[in-house]
């Protein structure tokens, strides 16, 4: 299987080379208007079929590494290190993943699968196809030039071949392990195509916005996995890693976060472009930089230039990156100077206060706490570079730094939407930020009547200041969507005579892209409650024997039995607690540790008990070696369950926004975002 | 930014006509009959109105910020969440949860001697910084070169902004400017058909 594999991805680059060099002939060919022994046209199309031929010889591949996995072949030093034969199937998967080689075979996988449905969407629109189809195979033939000699997966132990294999990273045997990483990988390979749209339709100069549409739904369906990938990796660090946070500043997460700020910049600004022929450059640069930033983040991890608590994934190949990241920025330069007369905007904003200049700024806001994140994950090394030593940049600067940053793009938020296209009026603004503006200040005054205090015992607490905003913020922009909402929903009701709630499900399909883009601006609104909560955090850490009792919040925990147990893939051990609250039982909690036979690594296994505004979270630390009694860690963290509710919103409206709009029977059912008032002299910027 | 208030010119200047005035009799009735007038002006009453919700609104934060509970964030707690654990697992000294860890126990009992004897926080970042290296604080001092790490955020976001705000202004005074300039309706049409042809109908 492993020389199968070898010939599958040798095949598989050689199917790439000659996609990339016949698409790019082939399009040269129909630019000049050259002659030549075959049509343009034919030898692009072999081109296009020799994608679709790489794509099988892929999966060809990946399939062979798969297979190797489920067969326990440990002559392959990848599935030696990487698998072992107690290793539950569900995790056979997983193996794919956990290892440099077989990540940027699953990199090169997607990217295959990627390619294969543009691939055989061609008649969309066949020469922007070509073009675009000509540049993923040329990000395809670096993949695979790697996976071919640089990170072989299938290269052969040498020596007498071990009974068993290592084991897989304890780490990733959970449930979300198998869902995680391909997800974050299907968000991180697929800004390949938007892209590589970008670039295409920038080299041959294409006439119209339609290459933006396209672009705009792949980046879409792009920007869902992304998102889906880092909340299950944060749903994850928060259950595996036992800390009782979910978002470290890591630099492998950082890397994933980058590209998403961009593409959220891109998805946003698009729309300029598609209503007002504005923000062309931008927008190129901005697809531009989300794909180099997908390339860096990879460059920065794998490298080891910045040291990372995901240390499964590192390797060498980090000159391979910089130079492909190079080449990269030196096309994107190259063609962007010769072509940028072709992208000069139609029309240019005309105030400050509109629509237009919100989502300049929304921009500016996402652009800048993208390079907070870069600089972040930057400055250790150039710190070391300049002064000689390494500093640290954890959650403490990233908090001070980033936090009102994210919180000046929730205003945005909320602000953006209500303003109108071009230029407003005083009365429209009073109109419509009035309502959002008395809620903002009550959720305040709610907010500090609760306990949320910038100042305790006399001194600033930046924790709860923040929270404070984030809560009235919050409260605010949910206000201001949810008008919007209701004043569209008057409007068709009046209309058709039907009630609120049918009108606004109405409403919605009418135009799935705004009110699908407004649902995902309330997710991102509840994450946020959700990510304020974490300010409120409260601890405790006892050793406790059996019926011995710990409290923490409302609860009182009551060691009931410890236990231990052991199977071929790991031995474990756990308390028995009962809940109590009030004096009554309320639950059982069983936290866990496990320490697995191959790799003789522990791995904890919290519990947890959520409620709408906080989660009982319980570690199992270990056992206190001189006196054997299990030691437990409680935490209560509130309103975490607010960030997976509003993800999983999130994800609905995306998934609003990418089903095509009802049309309206009549214009007179069109319904206005928010209505300007002429009579009024408009804000502009120089007023 | 924002539409300038035009009060009408005798209202702005009530009190020092009044002063000037040779009669003071005069001037008060003067004085009295503006002053009703500017009570009645539509203008004020708004601004009336704003100011005195303003003056509710400060009033009442303030009285919320005299309530609510204080909860228990000791010193120990926030400082060991200021540093981190040298063990190498790259977690908050505070939420490193290693039974048995080699560095974390230690750390958290430098910490606590050092709370006891009344340091301050700059002394104990010190101390740790000189047992264990500069990377033992979670973040780095504002001072000397990590300064830079510190304020290249806010410059680079303060400085985008303003380039932004200059930038929208150039187009906006550009565009007053370049009214009388008639576009090409040929163009203009053309554009709007490629537009209306190939986009769709989404969007904001």
């Amino acid at each position: 299987m492993a020389t199968f594999g070898s010939f599958a991805l040798l095949i598989a680059l050689a199917l790439a080379a000659y996609n990339l060099l016949a698409g790019a002939l082939a399009l040269r060919l129909l630019a000049t208007g050259q002659s030549a022994r075959i049509s343009p046209e034919r030898l692009a199309d072999t081109a296009r079929r020799a994608g679709i031929a790489g794509f099988v010889a892929i999966s060809a591949a990946a399939f062979a590494l798969i297979w190797s996995v489920f067969t326990n072949d440990f002559s392959i030093t990848y599935i030696l290190e990487h698998s072992n034969r107690a290793l539950p199937a569900a995790y056979k998967f997983s193996a794919l993943w956990s290892g440099q080689e077989g990540s940027l075979l699953l990199w090169a996988w997607l990217l295959g699968i990627y390619g294969f449905v543009l691939r055989l969407t061609h008649k969309t629109d066949v020469k922007l196809y070509a073009y675009a189809g000509a540049i993923l195979a040329a990000i395809q033939v670096f993949f695979l030039l790697i996976l071919n000699f640089a990170a072989p997966p299938f290269a052969l132990f040498r020596g007498a071949i071990p009974e068993d294999g290592n084991g897989l990273n304890p780490l990733l045997q959970y449930p979300e392990m198998v869902i995680h990483p391909p997800m974050l990988y299907l968000g991180y390979v697929g800004f390949s195509v938007p892209f590589a749209f970008g670039l295409g339709a920038l080299m041959m100069r294409y006439p119209g916005e339609k290459w933006i549409k396209i672009t705009r739904t792949w980046t879409m369906v792009t920007w869902l996995f992304l998102t889906l990938g880092i909340f299950l990796g944060m749903h994850w660090a928060y259950a595996v890693l036992g800390w009782g946070g979910y978002w470290g500043w890591d630099p492998v997460e950082n890397a994933s976060f980058m590209p998403w700020l961009t593409g959220t910049a891109f998805l946003h600004s698009v729309m300029m472009q598609e209503k007002k022929g504005m923000m062309k450059s931008w927008n190129m640069w901005l697809v531009f930089s989300t794909f180099l930033l997908t390339i860096l983040g990879t460059l920065l991890t794998r490298a080891g230039l910045v040291s990372s608590v995901h240390a499964f994934a590192q390797s060498s190949i980090g000159t391979w990156f910089a130079m492909f990241m190079g080449i990269v920025l030196a096309v994107c330069i190259f063609t962007y100077v010769l072509q940028r007369d072709h992208l000069k905007a139609e029309h240019k904003i005309e105030s400050l206060v509109s629509r237009e200049s919100s989502f300049l700024f929304n921009n500016l806001v996402l652009l800048t706490a993208c390079f907070v994140i870069l600089w972040g994950t930057l400055f250790p090394v150039i710190s070391e570079y300049v002064v000689g030593s390494k500093v640290t940049m954890g959650a403490p600067w990233y908090n001070r730094v980033a936090v009102p940053i994210g919180l000046f793009l929730l205003l945005l938020t909320g602000v953006g939407p209500l303003l109108p296209w071009r230029a407003t009026s005083l009365r429209a603004i009073r109109r419509n930020f009035v309502i959002p503006v008395i809620v903002l200040w009550l959720t305040v005054m709610v907010a500090l009547a609760a306990g949320v205090n910038p100042l305790k015992d006399n001194q600033f607490d930046s924790g709860n200041f923040y929270a404070l905003i984030a809560f009235a913020l919050s409260a605010a922009v949910f206000t201001a969507i949810v008008s919007e909402f209701v004043r569209g929903a008057r409007v068709i009701a009046k209309q058709t005579h039907k009630n609120l709630f049918t009108s606004m499900y109405l409403l919605t399909r009418r135009n799935t892209r705004r009110y699908g883009g407004y649902l995902i601006h309330i997710g991102v609104v509840i994450v946020v409650v959700g990510l304020a909560g974490s300010a409120f955090n409260t601890n405790t850490e006892s050793e406790m024997g059996l019926h011995s009792r710990m409290g923490i919040g409302p609860y009182t925990l009551e060691q009931v039995g410890a236990t231990q147990d052991d199977n071929a893939n790991y031995g474990s051990e756990w308390a028995i607690l009962d809940v109590y609250k009030n004096g009554s039982k309320q639950f059982q909690m069983m936290p866990e540790k496990r320490v697995y036979h191959a790799t003789q690594q522990p791995q904890t296994m919290v519990s947890v008990h959520s409620l709408p505004w906080w989660d009982l979270y319980v570690i199992y630390e270990g056992t206190n070696p001189s006196t054997g009694q299990p030691i437990i860690k409680a935490i209560i963290n509130p309103l975490v369950g607010w960030i997976w509710a509003g993800v999983v919103l999130m994800v609905f409206g995306t998934f609003i926004a990418l089903v095509p709009s009802l049309t309206p029977t009549g214009a007179a059912l069109r319904v206005p975002a928010v209505r300007t008032v002429p009579a009024e002299p408009v804000l502009h910027g120089g007023d | 930014m924002g539409t300038p208030l035009h009060f009408p010119k005798e209202y702005q200047s009530v009190g020092e006509r009044a002063k000037r005035h040779p009669s003071g009799a005069k001037a008060r009735a003067d004085f009295g009959r503006h002053a009703a007038r500017l009570k009645s002006c539509p203008v004020t009453k708004r601004l009336s109105f704003w100011l005195k919700t303003a003056q509710a609104l400060a009033l009442a934060v303030a009285v919320c910020f005299t309530l609510g509970a204080t909860d228990a964030g000791t010193r120990y707690n926030v400082l060991n969440h200021r540093l981190m654990c040298t063990c190498g697992c790259a977690e908050i000294l505070g939420e490193c949860n290693h039974v048995g860890c080699p560095n974390s126990t230690e750390e958290l009992e430098l910490l606590r001697r050092s709370i006891a004897n009344g340091d301050s926080d700059q002394k104990i970042f010190d101390i740790f910084a000189a047992k264990y290296g500069a990377t033992v604080l979670a973040a780095p001092p504002a001072s000397g070169f990590n300064l830079v790490a510190w304020v290249a955020p806010f410059a680079v976001f303060a400085a985008a902004l303003l380039g932004t705000i200059l930038l929208v202004r150039h187009w906006s005074i550009g565009k007053s400017a370049s009214v009388a300039q008639p576009a090409d309706p040929e163009i203009d049409a053309l554009r709007e058909r490629i537009r209306r042809e190939t986009g769709d109908e989404g969007g904001y």
